[in-house]
């Protein structure tokens, strides 16, 4: 059996960013990731972070990952494993992990649980047609693989993945016929918009897909207005020629693993669906678990490397090992604060309010 | 509106531009940044203490105009490319300083397509000037050479052939 004092699951901002602050303290940390290079969702963004700059906003998300992982390669107290899947965590504190087509038994006296999060998809006719793609995919087939999923796209979802996909189709030399958007109002950032309108992009708001045609793939989409009531408005339909839809309509937290331990869940809206009842240390209600970035509830690449940094340190603790640790949670629950004041961050604040709970551990 | 069209109105442009009193002494940043998000690169891209501290990281950009000197730092630092530098001093024409991320990368010399905030078509115009500044991640600085009196108009640009 593997033995270490901290396990985490999943290389994204969250779970690089919660290993590195153990290892500060002096933690022995395993880190555990599915995908072959470690940052997440970082590897497929190409475009320049929005957030603030002491969490490396204006830096490109790629360049953020090696960032991180560069830092993690310097620090001697953490072992990573790629492309190793966890499939279970057991009441002996055992976290079982796929790697090299072998079952590993890793005991662990502390855990950190930051999976990501995983797309939505959408109901229409023909969306089992190939060329029906998620964002995620078109961002990996274009920026991780250098592959153009297709010539010409509609986007369903101006929230930012939307929008910022879009762009980066555009950069790929790929033609963005248009960004349909249910809401009457862009869901992602103005400036991430503008982007696209100068570039000669419309944004159709009140507008959903109403079917993909094609007989092998998608040839054609029918696009139509809807009313308050989201009802699609028979009359108004208008054709686009594409061989790719892509869907950007929202990601919903990956709970599985902390389900199966047996945390607490409770379904939060704003945060995307099922997320862990935890404490201000991001401390779930089985004590040793502990919770990190969009796992935690769906926010962004800087609350994800501040929340893993708050939960790693916190394991720290729970491990006696972090003297300065009400130190070190102030400072990222100020940042934290921050970052969620705005407008923008109304949603996130509302799901919080009910889902940080006493009722879980105290460390 | 802003929030259902992506593109800002008249009267927010208004109220971020750089008075003419600054803008007939040389070049200086307009920044189109109007909604309060959580974003800061700007304040830290700019040497010259022209971008106002932000107390609040969703504060919007408060530019200090006198300071500016249009160096084109926060151009390419803002992740939004919501950044532009205005140079009407020339006397038969104006210069505009605009992001630009795309392939392949333009020549100075080079005719190119003037389009608005909406993609539309506004005339030619030519390539004056190209810099990659070692900030900003890569993103350039392009220059163009403009009719005077398209230099609120033009924000974006289409090489003749070959991008999108
Ligand atoms: C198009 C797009 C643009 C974005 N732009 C910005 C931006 O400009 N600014 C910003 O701040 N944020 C941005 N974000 C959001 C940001 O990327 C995410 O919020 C952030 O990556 C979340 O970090 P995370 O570590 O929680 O999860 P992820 O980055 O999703 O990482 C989770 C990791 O866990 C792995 N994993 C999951 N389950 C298991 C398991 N059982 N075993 C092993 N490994 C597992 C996954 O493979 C993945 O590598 C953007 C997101 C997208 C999609």
């Amino acid at each position: 059996m593997f033995r270490t004092e901290l396990a985490v699951v999943g290389a994204g901002p969250a779970g690089l960013s919660a290993a590195l602050a153990a290892s500060e303290c002096g933690v022995d940390t395993l880190i555990v990731d599915n995908g072959s290079t470690p940052g997440g969702q970082l590897v497929k963004q190409t475009h320049k972070f929005f957030g603030s700059k002491a969490e490396h906003a204006g830096t490109r998300g790629i360049h953020i990952a090696r960032l991180l992982a560069g830092e993690l390669q310097r620090s001697p107290q953490v072992e990573y494993w790629s492309e190793s899947t966890a499939l279970g965590y057991y009441e002996d504190q055992v976290l079982l992990v796929e790697r090299e087509g072998r079952a590993h038994a890793v005991h662990c006296d502390a855990l950190v649980v930051a999976t990501g999060a995983a797309e939505r998809h959408m109901v229409f006719p023909g969306n089992d047609l190939p060329g029906v793609y998620g964002a995620g995919a078109v961002q990996t087939l274009m920026n991780v693989h250098g592959v153009k999923p297709g010539e010409r796209v509609l986007i369903v979802g101006a929230g930012n993945i939307g929008l910022i996909v879009s762009y980066q189709l555009l950069q790929a030399g790929v033609r963005v016929a248009a960004v349909v958007e249910a809401s009457r109002y862009i869901g992602g950032y103005a400036v991430h918009a503008s982007k696209l309108r100068r570039l000669s992009v419309p944004i159709l708001t009140s507008h959903t897909v109403k079917e993909a045609h094609g007989h092998e793939q998608v040839e054609r989409a029918t696009v139509w207005q809807i009313d308050e009531t989201f009802t699609g408005v028979p009359g108004t339909e208008i054709e686009f020629e594409v061989d790719v839809i892509c869907l950007a309509v929202g990601l919903s937290p990956v709970t599985d693993l902390l389900c199966q331990i047996g945390c607490k869940m409770k379904y939060v809206p704003e945060l995307g669906g099922y997320v862990p009842i935890r404490n201000e240390n991001m401390q779930t209600t089985r004590s040793e678990v502990f919770v990190a970035g969009d796992a935690s509830g769906v926010e962004e690449g800087s609350s994800a490397m501040l929340t893993g940094r708050l939960a790693g340190y916190a394991a720290a603790a729970y491990l006696g090992k972090c003297p300065d640790f009400q130190n070190k949670r102030a400072e990222c629950q100020r940042a934290l604060d921050a970052l969620r004041a705005g407008p923008s961050g109304q949603k996130v604040r509302a799901g919080l309010s009910v889902v940080v709970s006493m009722e879980a551990g105290t460390c | 509106m802003l929030k259902s069209t992506g593109v800002p109105e008249r009267e927010q442009l208004d109220a971020v531009t750089p008075p003419a009193s600054r803008r007939s002494k040389g070049p200086v940043a307009m920044f189109e940044c109007f909604e309060r998000i959580p974003c800061d690169p700007c304040y830290h891209a700019c040497k010259h203490g022209a971008v106002k501290e932000f107390l609040d990281i969703c504060d919007v950009p408060e530019v200090d105009f006198e300071r500016c000197t249009g160096c084109g730092l926060c151009v390419v630092a803002c992740p939004g490319l919501a950044i532009f530098i205005l140079d009407e001093t020339p006397s038969d024409h104006a210069v505009v300083g605009l992001p630009y991320e795309m392939l392949p990368v333009p020549e100075p010399g080079q005719e190119v397509t003037l389009l608005d905030r909406e993609g539309r078509e506004l005339g030619k115009g030519e390539v004056s000037q190209v810099s990659r500044p070692r900030v900003g991640s890569g993103t350039l600085l392009v220059k163009l050479k403009i009719p005077k009196e398209m230099v609120q108009d033009v924000r974006s640009f289409r090489l003749e052939r070959g991008t999108p």
